[in-house]
């Protein structure tokens, strides 16, 4: 078994890497230079003739009724074309009530808000009104000039009083809301060690770079929609069903997102309000929204209160692990962030209690950002775990390694794959954490004490399915098509190396299609699902080919020639395998492959997992903290493309490092407005916080896989809030038990 | 934004006499503060009135040793001067600890001077505000005042003033010169911004038609020995939590001069 890893310092393969031999090479993405030359067209830079412009206008109460809503001045702006509000927007279906337990489903929509269509408000931020112009600047200038006023009603707004009236979760379709095994209270207070804790977690918003965006243009009831979104087929059946259209009369179109996290996932107001502009006008309608709309419309993650309670014996065996989490959601919408998941897998202890508590709340619905459940989980039991280890006066990594289960602890499924300990090994040993004195305090340089930590990265794996359609041509050019989505992950051109090898043709001659709800039905890309999702039907696709392939080379006496030659011996302009399709029993294949993938699946308990390490710096005096060394050492099955895998591992760990050191959202608890709604006032780390992140991987194929992909992005975030508290405790001695962990807390 | 007129100003007399004659003007030079304002509807001048070609962009040395900087001088070229960086280095490293690059490259000392707080509900339409809206209230106090003020605040306002470049100034007790069509003035970098008390609204002592000429820096020589430290929640682009700009002079263990100016703690630097 080789650490394989990929610096940065050394080029990326071109094009032209040898046949055969494309998966496992640092191909660089194949967008990477349209995209720095500014050739790639974003969401909100399709232009069509007569487009307009619309902004939002957004309630700026948590919980009322909208009495009255003045559009005059708006309309009066010069070029101001229309001012929609539940007054005279157009009526569509009412979307129907969210529940949770149906979260993947249909409803793909953040909130259940009939947005325009009600007068009622749900949170300080919903859009109320659209204003439609000829130029953005008229738009801009009108939106402020609209007038509002509310009845109001009482509101829950502040999570740290409203916790109180959390209620147990029932679970969704992945997660129940209660786990037990044994008497895991009784095993606590029996146990010769234990802690006993309280962990906290603010709310986080995504604010990946590309503001979320929607172009709609209808043609008759034809709707063609640009929109950032990492659901191009949900989203296209979303808004026909809402807009009483035909779902193949919706086209969704998604080519290029500048980031998603998962704050592109859902449907929000933004993609269903620009269709209604559209409708209502009678043109193009552009809707691109500010940073602040961004912050104040679309959902962030939820804050969390979390009980983690760890009962070991004297040398280090578990004997009770409990989780008791609160959450909360909207009154309109969100979902259970599953916060005791890596409770539940990580570690082989005896007695264990892992429980979800929801709280309603009057806020923005809360929605997945990248790893929820998993990236607040792995903070609080990765802490705990650390805390432990120094009240057991054991190594941490050696009380996790004695804890190492055979079979999943919930459920007892065999592991298709985990190599824990190993990534814990390879990784302390390239990353010296041998040199370290394990006392807390005991290292400094000047004004800085230094310290280590270390955790458990963790991401549970979920695959969905694909269809997908290849066609080889007879000029010897290969053409896959799927509706997948490019959120900056180097999707396409992982899925063209995995076709070229498998056809066992050049790279540079295979072409992808995707991001376009006209192209074979491609998964959501969320969960870190995509990349073994698409390979799986792609290898399908590509297999059938090549047999279709072979057998005309039989009879066309071509065999053992390069695979074109046999089209065009025969006269045969292309030949095309699918897998899945667009007919009825396309759909049923469709659905029969997924239940049958997710059923082979759930025998085995998969996930990406690692060991993150770092070393901080905090600065005696003022309690500022810098982070000055990272190493994540990953079991992420065989990877595809070194160079984007070690991209999305590196940029996993900043999204971990922002939520560590900086990132909260400032809901003002007298009102419920969200005031971190620009980036000057939400903290995403700065590239001067971030320290060389050196990021490795076992490169062990995971044989239930298609190719060993595990497939990863989030698991680089798990695991690094408490690799950095666990190493602030050792620089100072102060344990910080809510995130982020700013100066003020060190001091 | 609301619409506006744009003129540029070919000398400086145009410039005065055109705010002096009408309404609702401002002066735009870099615009990193201000074209924010106007976005956010805080700001709304009829007219702006580009400056920039002005000829205050110089930094020269008088006879008795003071150092003249023109208005216009970018904040990143002020940081780089050698004059500056010898003499008074906590202005330098003040400036370079402020802003990003490409914010340094366009903003102006004169600019730098004025720009306003950035409270997050000065900035906030739906937030109650006495500085942008006169009387309507403060929702900072009670509310996320991590950034705020501490020192010259009042009932009405608490907002911080966020300029690096400005503490150091009064640390070097720089002075500030004005003209408008009725003569030129000289006002003490320290008496330039006002506490807020029950005007929160006017932050300096300029007049509506005073325009920032230049700022001069008198000889300090303590000031060859100083710094500036700025403490925040982040490597960098971020405003002080606290900062502090620090002269001084030690002799034989003994500390014969010493200066100090602080910064993100007080409603003016």
């Amino acid at each position: 078994m080789t650490t394989r890893t990929w610096t940065g310092s050394e080029p990326g393969a071109d094009a032209s890497v040898p046949v055969g031999r494309a998966v496992g090479q640092p191909v660089d993405r194949r967008d990477g230079h349209a995209k720095v030359t500014g050739a790639v067209r974003f969401s909100a830079e399709h232009h069509y003739p007569n487009l307009t412009y619309a902004k939002l206008v957004h309630a700026t109460v948590a919980r009322g009724t909208i009495t009255g809503i003045d559009t005059a001045a708006a309309a009066a702006v010069p070029g101001v074309v229309a001012v929609l509000t539940h007054l005279n927007a157009p009526r569509i279906k009412p979307p129907r009530k969210i529940n949770i337990v149906r979260n993947l489903g249909p409803d793909v929509s953040g909130t259940d808000v009939d947005y325009l269509n009600t007068d009622q408000v749900f949170w300080d931020g919903q859009p109320i009104a659209v204003v439609i112009a000829e130029t953005s600047a008229a738009a801009n200038e009108a939106a402020p000039l609209v007038e509002v006023t509310y009845d109001l009603l009482p509101a829950r707004v502040d999570f740290a009083v409203e916790q109180k009236n959390a209620t147990p979760a029932k679970g969704d379709l992945t997660f129940s809301g209660v786990k037990k095994k044994g008497d895991a209270e009784a095993a606590l207070a029996a146990a010769e060690v234990s802690v006993d804790l309280r962990y906290t977690t603010p709310g986080l918003q995504h604010n990946a770079i590309e503001p979320h965006a929607t172009v709609a243009v209808w043609d008759g009831d034809h709707l063609t929609v640009h929109d950032t979104t990492q659901s191009i087929h949900q989203t296209s059946h979303y808004l026909a069903w809402r807009f009483g259209v035909p779902a193949s009369h919706v086209r969704v179109r998604a080519e290029f997102l500048g980031g998603g996290f998962g704050g592109k996932f859902s449907v929000w107001p933004g993609t269903v309000i620009a269709a209604m502009a559209a409708k209502a006008v009678g043109r193009p309608v552009r809707l691109a929204l500010s940073r602040t709309a961004v912050n104040r419309a679309t959902g962030g993650r939820t804050a969390s209160t979390n009980r983690i309670a760890l009962g070991a014996t004297r040398d280090g065996r578990l004997t009770s692990l409990i989780q008791d989490s609160i959450t909360r959601t909207g009154s309109a919408g969100g979902l259970l962030e599953a916060t005791s998941s890596p409770a539940r897998h990580l570690y082989g202890a005896e007695n264990m209690l892992t429980r979800q508590n929801l709280v309603a709340m009057d806020l923005m619905p809360n929605t997945w950002l990248r790893a929820p459940g998993e990236a607040i989980g792995s903070f609080v039991l990765e802490s705990a775990m650390d805390e432990l280890a120094y009240e057991l006066s054991m190594d941490p990594i050696a009380l996790r390694l004695r804890n190492e289960p055979a079979t999943d602890p919930t459920g007892g499924k065999k592991f298709s794959q985990r190599m824990q300990c190993e990534a814990f090994d390879r990784g302390a040993e390239r990353f010296g954490w041998a040199d370290r004195d394990p006392e807390p305090r005991s290292m400094r340089d000047g004004e800085w004490l230094v310290g280590m930590g270390t955790a458990t990265a963790f991401h549970p794996v979920l695959r969905l399915v694909a269809d997908v359609k290849v066609r080889l041509s007879d000029d010897g050019s290969v053409l896959v098509q799927c509706g997948f989505h490019e959120m900056g992950m180097g999707a396409a051109t992982v899925q063209a190396q995995i076709a070229a090898d498998a056809l066992g043709i050049a790279y540079e001659k295979v072409h992808v299609e995707y991001g376009d709800s006209v192209l074979p039905t491609g998964p959501m890309a969320g969960n870190s699902n995509q990349t073994a999702t698409v390979a799986t039907s792609v290898l399908a696709a590509c297999a059938e080919l090549t047999r279709k392939v072979s057998a005309l080379a039989r009879r066309t006496g071509t065999s053992g020639q390069e695979p074109a030659a046999a089209l065009r011996a025969a006269g045969t302009p292309f030949l095309d395998a699918s897998v899945g399709s667009d007919t009825r029993l396309g759909a049923l294949g469709s659905q029969g492959r997924f239940l049958s993938t997710f059923l082979k699946d759930q025998r085995w308990s998969k996930a990406a997992r690692g060991a993150q390490f770092c070393e901080v710096r905090v600065n005696a005096d003022t309690g500022e903290l810098r982070i000055s060394r990272w190493l994540g050492m990953f079991d992420v099955g065989h990877i595809i493309n070194p160079k984007t895998a070690a991209s999305q591992l590196r940029g996993a760990v900043v999204t971990g490092i922002g939520m560590a050191l900086s990132e909260q959202s400032l809901i003002d608890p007298r009102n419920g407005r969200t005031m971190s709604a620009g980036l000057d006032s939400y903290y995403l780390p700065v590239h001067a916080d971030i320290p060389p992140i050196d990021v490795a991987w076992l490169d062990e194929p995971d044989k239930t896989m298609p190719l060993g992909i595990i497939g990863l992005g989030e698991v680089g975030t798990t695991g690094v809030a408490a690799a950095i508290a666990n190493a602030v405790y050792h620089a100072t001695g102060k344990r910080i038990r809510d995130l982020p962990i700013t100066l003020d807390k060190l001091l | 934004m609301k619409s506006f007129s744009y003129l540029s100003a070919p000398d400086t007399v145009t410039a005065l006499r055109t705010i002096a004659d009408s309404e609702n003007v401002k002066f735009l030079a870099g615009g990193t503060n201000l074209v924010d304002l106007m976005r956010e509807g805080i700001e709304e001048p009829a007219t702006l009135v580009d400056i920039t070609r002005l000829p205050l962009t110089g930094i020269e040395e008088l006879p008795d040793g003071t150092l003249r900087v023109g208005a216009l001088v970018s904040n990143s070229r002020l940081a780089a001067d050698p004059l500056i960086r010898t003499r008074y280095p906590v202005l330098a490293k003040a400036i370079l600890l402020g802003a990003s690059a490409q914010l340094r490259n366009m903003a102006t000392v004169g600019g730098n001077l004025l720009q306003r707080t950035r409270c997050m509900y000065f900035y906030d339409e739906a937030s109650a505000c006495n500085k942008r809206v006169p009387g309507s209230g403060c929702d900072a106090i009670g509310g996320f005042s991590r950034g705020s003020a501490v020192l010259g605040t009042s009932e009405h306002c608490i907002a911080a003033h966020p300029s690096d470049m400005a503490v150091a100034l009064v640390l070097l007790d720089a002075v500030v010169e004005v003209e408008s069509v009725r003569g030129i003035r000289r006002v003490p970098v320290a008496d330039f911004h006002r506490l807020p008390g029950d005007t929160p609204h006017i932050e300096t002592v300029l007049a509506p038609d005073e325009l920032i000429t230049a700022v001069e820096l008198p000889p300090v020589p303590v000031a060859a020995h100083s710094r500036y430290r700025k403490v925040r929640d982040r490597a960098s682009y971020a405003f002080a939590l606290v900062s502090v700009a620090a002269a001084l002079a030690v002799k034989d263990g003994v500390v014969t001069d010493i200066r100090l100016a602080l910064g993100g703690v007080a409603t003016k630097p």
